[in-house]
């Protein structure tokens, strides 16, 4: 399988070589440049031939697998996540509902496919990673509208919501720390505010995206993880419940914005 | 507070977690969210009194007696240093200043922290990659350096709680963060006539 593309790994080392001085009005300009030219369509194709892929000892493909809208119905799914399935009883993002479908109808090895869900710099991307993409692509355009209907969903916001304050580490770093304030930027890193809609549409619609600087595609809750490293805190795993309750509390306060994604982020 | 309680088989472990909303259990959920690594270990979760005070979502109502007295308790136990001298070398101070490194899961414990005040702070008029969380300090120096400016400068790197509390700024001092001659060295970059925090713009 192909992942790498020698034009883009290119393109990167001169974005990463732009002085920092003028870094988000040039990175602006390179995305214009860019046009519809996100490195992430790769991934997205990647993403699409492993949906389609017999896997597991059942030599199944992923299309009986239901992301809240029916079997095998992809398109429009993603914008509906963080969302409560009745057959697990439980509030699942698309990561954890792809780990779901691998384990009961390809049958697969529940440790195996969670070892490692998302890549290392230098690595190829994951399957994770790639099916993320290409479902996110699936909802590209759509509104953002994750449902909050059942009870576990409305609590599942407002753990979201405690979790996104809580103050913790060495560093008494919170989510809010860097993300309850409109057009402040750290370094040179403009910073979203989280706890409005518009911050929080522009942040939950452009993940996944594809990160230049790395040369891979980054999901949200790779991006949690990250976030967390710099907080100083232990590692977030993925599907955990911190993590749903997270991207819960930013998709519904992202809801009525357009999903983007896959993005094309420094 | 506890609005409400159900059990939630989560499809990952199998197991059944109970999830609430009262805020004595959210540690729970975060104890089996979060897997150690390397030096961040699982005790970096357990919230002390300032954390949990600071905690509460933006409108949240806070008691203010509380507040006042943990405000006071935190002043209380600032540690001067010993020696009485306040000022080390301010060049080593830039290098503190803008190192982002230190106590990540991701970064070599043999090595010093950095204190990253350039990640929220604007500091030596040459330097653009600022952060603007924090208040700009440029020009600092000119505060002067009575013994009053000295401990409160001194006060605010090692607690920031003990005058403001609930400031988003980490307790460089009170939590090991920096050493106390680091903490002289970045008191000697903000005051120093000669840092270049207090010089003009070339």
């Amino acid at each position: 399988m192909k992942r790498h593309h020698l034009g883009f790994t290119l393109f990167a080392a001169w974005v990463c070589s732009v002085p920092l001085a003028a870094e988000d009005g040039v990175f602006d300009q390179y995305r214009d440049l860019m046009g519809d030219d996100n490195p992430a369509v790769f991934v997205i194709d990647e993403g699409e031939e492993l949906w389609f892929t017999p896997q597991g000892p059942g030599s199944a493909t992923l299309e009986a697998c239901d992301l809240g809208l029916g079997p095998g119905v992809t398109a429009g799914a993603y914008v509906r996540f963080p969302r409560y399935f009745a057959d697990t009883d439980a509030v699942m993002d698309l990561e954890s509902r792809l780990v779901h479908c691998m384990t009961t109808i390809q049958g697969r090895d529940l440790e195996a496919v969670t070892a490692k869900p998302y890549s290392l710099r230098g690595d190829f991307g994951t399957e994770i990673e790639a099916l993320v993409t290409w479902l996110a692509a699936e909802s590209e355009g759509a509104t953002i509208a994750p449902e909050q209907n059942h009870a576990a969903e409305r609590a599942m916001y407002t753990l979201g919501e405690e979790i996104f304050f809580y103050r913790a580490g060495p560093h008494d770093f919170s989510c809010a720390t860097c993300h309850e304030q409109s057009g402040m930027r750290i370094r040179l890193q403009a910073l979203p505010d989280l706890t409005s809609h518009t911050g929080a549409a522009e942040a939950w619609g452009s993940w996944p995206a594809y990160r230049i600087s790395q040369g891979l595609v980054r999901t949200m809750g790779w991006r949690l993880r990250d976030c967390f490293r710099q907080q100083r805190w232990p590692e977030l795993q993925m599907g955990s419940e911190a993590s749903i309750a997270l991207q819960t509390y930013m998709a519904v306060n992202a809801a009525g914005g357009t999903m983007t994604a896959p993005g094309l982020k420094r | 507070m506890k609005v409400l309680t159900m059990g939630i088989a989560t499809a990952l472990t199998a197991s059944v977690a109970a999830w609430t909303l009262a805020a004595d259990e959210i540690e729970a959920v975060l104890q089996n969210s979060f897997v150690a690594k390397n030096q961040a270990t699982m005790d970096r979760l357990e919230r002390d009194a300032v954390q949990t005070a600071c905690s509460a979502p933006r409108g949240t109502p806070l008691d203010n007696d509380m507040l006042a007295s943990l405000r006071a308790e935190r002043l209380a136990t600032v540690v001067l240093p010993a020696d009485g001298q306040y000022l080390g070398d301010w060049q080593r101070g830039a290098e503190v200043a803008g190192n982002g490194r230190g106590l990540q899961s991701s970064d070599d414990p043999t090595q010093p922290n950095g204190g990253n005040c350039y990640a929220c702070h604007q500091l030596a008029p040459n330097e653009v990659a600022y952060g603007t969380l924090g208040p700009s300090l440029t020009g600092y120096g000119a505060r002067g350096q009575s013994e009053a400016m000295l401990q409160y400068t001194w006060t605010k790197l090692w607690d920031t709680h003990a005058y403001n509390l609930c400031s988003h700024m980490p307790r460089f001092g009170a939590q090991g963060i920096l050493t106390e001659q680091q903490l002289k060295d970045v008191m000697a970059y903000l005051l120093d006539p000669a840092s270049p925090v207090n010089q003009a713009a070339e």
